[in-house]
């Protein structure tokens, strides 16, 4: 066993683990923050996506341990108090989701991709998701939201 | 004096989603969020040959792994439960959920772990050793039907579930078939279109993988089973009928479904281990689907030849369609394998008045991973095969597609219009669809930038395709479970509304616009409406569930009635409390009134607590609000639609690109048009994906070469355009909502528009038809005059 010490959604959470855990069962079964999903098994699908140390990763090919001293970030924590992320409110304004499944991961790429770059076209926003898998939008919708969000992030 | 807000007609507005919320913030609970204290973990160990029998399985190492609680091998599985159903009209070879002596396919079952955890569970299965006698594979259907070099089961000789089944003009019902005006159309032709057309094997993969949590409670006798599932209801029959349980004793439970697209019904193998093994060890048992696991083990969709035969005059006039299909079933048949290419043939007249149709199927077996049920189930097949065949009607005539299919349809006034293949459309207007979809995309210029574009040297084209499916299908002796969809209605004492469905949905957005449909029903806020599903315990009744595109046009009926019926008895509490006659209340705005007497009226809470505590109960009623319904639809709906496609070829790589997609869908009434274009959009991604990108593939001895996301190609956000939606409405006769159904729309119309376009690039090289997937290799070669 493995102790580790991550920072998940500003809290400090320390755990003996096995090395061979991976994040996002870390996330999942350890601290029961169940909104990062686990689609596939070779890093393609996205919906495990979370953010460490500001930069969106696939919690499903970390190890817990790997990620010790790190700062995560997960949909959970995203919002602040009763307020939506611009991307959430985007999602739900645009219709952005259906069975939301990978929704989770693909509003924490969108943050990534958002801080990125600020003012994305339509073509940077497909480009940018690439990573991320939805097999009910067809991603339209899912472009809209994040086009929604990037309205709302250069007013705000 | 108060003024009282005016609440909006909801039914028809593009109203943002009750259940984002919850999915937005990481807050819905999928399978795998289910925890139950003391609960184990399962795994399979799955068959790594094509087809082999069973000689010795040693599980000595994984029992002796700490923390494995249990490992059952097939003869022992079979021993806690029966054989796997099926929902077939036709004869099938028994499956058991764990292989007992011969395995047919890469990833059948043969043995099942029990852990603390599910690293351990997959430690143990890794450390089971099964040793094998190979037997001969047979991938290629065309080759299994010869009955050569081997029978996957022994009943069914040439490995054919299904030889020939006749449907059309002239077929009896006796099964007797006189083919005299089918050859007298193909007499008469003075062009035959003859083309065969593979409809490859697909992989549905909803975004979340199966999974199931299974919990037997010893002392109370009861099961409760929380399934990926599409359809609780059935999945209940299915456990108490497998465990000699009652489906009194029975709980199933849908809780968030993350996708499912026809492969997550019921019945599964996977469901009856995981149950069975709750039962026998007294404690909860969760299993969840691996993603390279489900490319194994979830159901595959399509895989289907079609032989295609088109007769026409040389105006354009279709005379008849032979349509021979060999249908891929796999392994074993699951709930519908059998079915579903029985839609292929029913649907084989499209959106055209065709004299005399011969189609026949057979299903055969293969060792592969069996077929069932993916959006679409058939229709996109259908579909495929004759707008394929009609584009190249209209390039050997040399006539604009569109005109073509315009001769050729079925008139507004000939409906409701009984096809050849023995179904009858209920509504439809074509040429309003095809004329939308022309203008919208400026079909003349267009032809006019492609033609440019040639000149140019650029490999650019068009496809048009029409399509007609079917939704919502009824009555009940068209399913074995019914047809029929159940819904309760009840308001609440605080004038709230809880109403269930039996249509469970899984990205559907059912929550929205069930409550839209009661919001204006009782003129009450959104906001004070709920809508139960996915609970046996809750939900009284259901029959399918989601699937089939029935959603509205079936469960949503049953909510209207049942709604109906309440407002009904609500309506005579109010007549008392107002001293007026129930026909002329109005229910508006959160109130109830007396038409034309805006003063007179109570608030709809004051209403509802009356009727839970009548001082005086009006004669012949009793307390209380709640009213159900089962709406039986008396036939199936047939939604219709035209897409149009402009593709280019990259000359120097073969890469296919998607340049525009215009779609114009008739789904009869809409209700909520933000959620049916989320509908349309995800559809056409699927059915563009079948022609570009999707292909489960074999290798010649069974072994899957596409069993991951790093091998099969699911559509990315960068594969596509932004598509161009727009909608006709031709409401449907047979329902009180008009509505038909949208889910499976996209996926049928998209696939051969895109093939033709791309056919249209490439036909400055002599070529007619290209079989999907649309792989640049295979274009690149076209181009290049080069042979495999």
């Amino acid at each position: 066993m493995a102790q580790v010490s991550i920072t998940v959604n500003g809290k400090r959470r320390s755990a003996d683990v096995e090395p061979r855990l991976l994040l996002v069962h870390f996330l999942r079964e350890h601290l029961n923050l169940t909104g990062a999903h686990v689609g596939c098994d070779t890093s393609q699908c996205g919906a495990c996506t979370v953010l460490l140390d500001g930069r969106s990763a696939k919690s499903c090919t970390i190890f817990a341990v790997q990620a010790d001293g790190a700062e995560v970030t997960t949909i959970e924590g995203l919002a602040d108090g009763d307020r939506l992320h611009p991307l959430q409110e985007g999602f739900w304004e645009e219709h952005g989701l259906q069975c939301g499944y990978c929704t989770p991961g693909m509003i924490m790429s969108a943050v990534n991709l958002l801080n990125d770059n600020p003012a994305p076209t339509e073509q940077d926003i497909r480009d940018g998701l690439d990573g991320n898998l939805c097999r009910c939008t067809g991603y339209q919708h899912i472009v809209n939201a994040v086009q929604h969000a990037a309205g709302r992030t250069r007013e705000g | 004096m108060t003024v009282t807000p005016v609440l909006p007609k909801l039914v028809g507005q593009r109203v943002k989603r009750r259940e984002d919320p919850r999915l937005i913030q990481g807050r819905g609970t999928y399978v795998d969020d289910v925890k139950l204290a003391g609960m184990l973990h399962l795994a399979f160990k799955r068959s790594d040959v094509a087809h082999g029998r069973i000689l010795s399985i040693d599980t000595s190492a994984a029992e002796a792994l700490d923390g494995v609680e249990a490992v059952f091998t097939g003869a022992q599985m079979a021993e806690m439960a029966g054989p796997l159903p099926t929902l077939l009209p036709f004869p099938a070879p028994e499956r058991r959920a764990v292989a007992t002596g011969v395995v047919r396919f890469v990833g059948e079952p043969v043995a099942v772990v029990v852990a603390r955890d599910r690293y351990v569970a997959r430690d143990a299965v890794d450390a089971i050793e099964v040793d094998y006698e190979p037997l001969p594979v047979v991938v290629d259907p065309e080759q299994a039907m010869t009955g050569e070099p081997v029978v996957l089961h022994a009943d069914f000789p040439h490995n054919l579930m299904l030889a020939s089944l006749p449907m059309g003009t002239g077929v009896g019902a006796d099964g007797l078939v006189d083919d005299t005006a089918v050859d007298q159309a193909f007499a008469d032709a003075e062009v035959v279109i003859s083309q065969r057309m593979i409809n490859q094997r697909l992989a549905p993969t909803p975004i979340e993988p199966r999974g199931v949590v299974a919990h037997y409670e010893p002392g109370k006798e009861t099961l409760t089973i929380w399934s990926s599932t599409q359809s609780p209801h059935l999945l209940r029959t299915f456990m108490a009928s497998m465990n000699g349980m009652g489906e009194d004793q029975v709980r199933a439970i849908a809780p968030e479904v993350g996708g499912g697209f026809g492969c997550k019904s019921a019945g599964s193998a996977e469901e009856c281990v995981t149950a069975a093994v709750s039962r026998r060890l007294g404690v909860p048992v969760k299993w969840v689907e691996e993603r390279s696991e489900a490319f194994l083990a979830t159901n595959h969709g399509r895989d289907l030849i079609g032989y295609v035969d088109l007769a026409a005059r040389r105006d354009g006039t279709v005379l008849g369609l032979k349509l021979r299909i060999v249908a891929d079933v796999g392994a074993y048949n699951m709930i519908f394998t059998a079915a579903v290419p029985t839609s292929t043939m029913t649907m084989a007249s499209g959106n055209y008045a065709i004299p005399a149709i011969r189609a026949t199927l057979t299903e055969v077996f293969t060792n592969k991973t069996p077929t069932d049920a993916y959006r679409g189930a058939g229709r996109p097949e259908g579909i495929y095969f004759l707008e394929r065949a009609m584009d190249m009607l209209a390039r050997e005539l040399g006539m604009d597609p569109a005109e073509l299919r315009r001769k050729n349809f079925i008139r507004p006034e000939q409906f409701p219009h009984a096809t050849q293949t023995g179904v009858v459309y209920d509504s439809g207007d074509y040429d309003k669809a095809l004329d939308r979809a022309l203008e919208n995309a400026g079909w003349e210029q267009l032809k006019a930038e492609r033609d440019a574009a040639r000149a140019d040297g650029r490999l650019v084209g068009l496809g048009l395709s029409m399509y007609v499916e079917v939704c919502g299908v009824g009555p009940s002796s068209a399913l074995p479970m019914g047809g029929w969809e159940h819904s309760q209605v009840t308001v609440e004492r605080d004038g709230r509304i809880s109403a269930t469905t039996g249509a469970s949905p899984h990205g559907q957005g059912n929550e929205t616009t069930f409550a839209q449909m009661l919001a204006d029903q009782f003129g009450v806020p959104l906001e004070h409406i709920r809508i139960h599903h996915g609970d046996t315990a809750v939900v009284k009744q259901g029959s399918l569930g989601t699937g089939g595109s029935r959603s509205q046009a079936v469960g949503g009926a049953a909510l209207h009635l049942a709604g109906g019926r309440v407002k009904t008895k609500m309506a005579k509490f109010a007549a008392l409390l107002l001293e007026a006659h129930e026909a002329d209340l109005v229910f508006e705005n959160g109130r109830i009134g007396v038409k034309g007497a805006p003063s007179a009226a109570k608030p709809f809470a004051e209403v509802a607590a009356y009727a839970y505590r009548p001082i005086r109960l009006p004669e012949g009623l009793e307390p209380g609000l709640s009213e159900e319904a089962f709406f039986e639809p008396a036939n199936n709906t047939y939604p219709f639609g035209c897409n149009i496609a402009l593709l280019e070829v990259d000359r120097d790589t073969g890469e296919p690109r998607l340049l525009r997609l215009v779609a114009v869908d008739d789904a009869g009434r809409l209700i909520n048009p933000l959620i049916v274009e989320g509908q349309v959009h995800g559809g056409l991604a699927q059915g563009i994906g079948q022609a570009l990108i999707e292909e489960v593939v074999y290798g010649g001895d069974g072994q899957p070469l596409t069993g991951s996301l790093m091998d099969y190609a699911l559509p990315r956000a960068s594969d596509f355009p932004r598509f161009e939606l727009d909608a006709t409405v031709t409401p449907t006769p047979l329902n009180p909502l008009g509505a038909k159904g949208i889910g499976e729309a996209g996926t049928i119309g998209s696939t051969p528009c895109v093939v033709s376009a791309a056919v249209d690039a490439l036909s400055g090289f002599g070529v007619r038809h290209i079989d999907m997937l649309l792989r640049p290799e295979k274009l690149w070669r076209i181009i290049h005059g080069a042979r495999d």
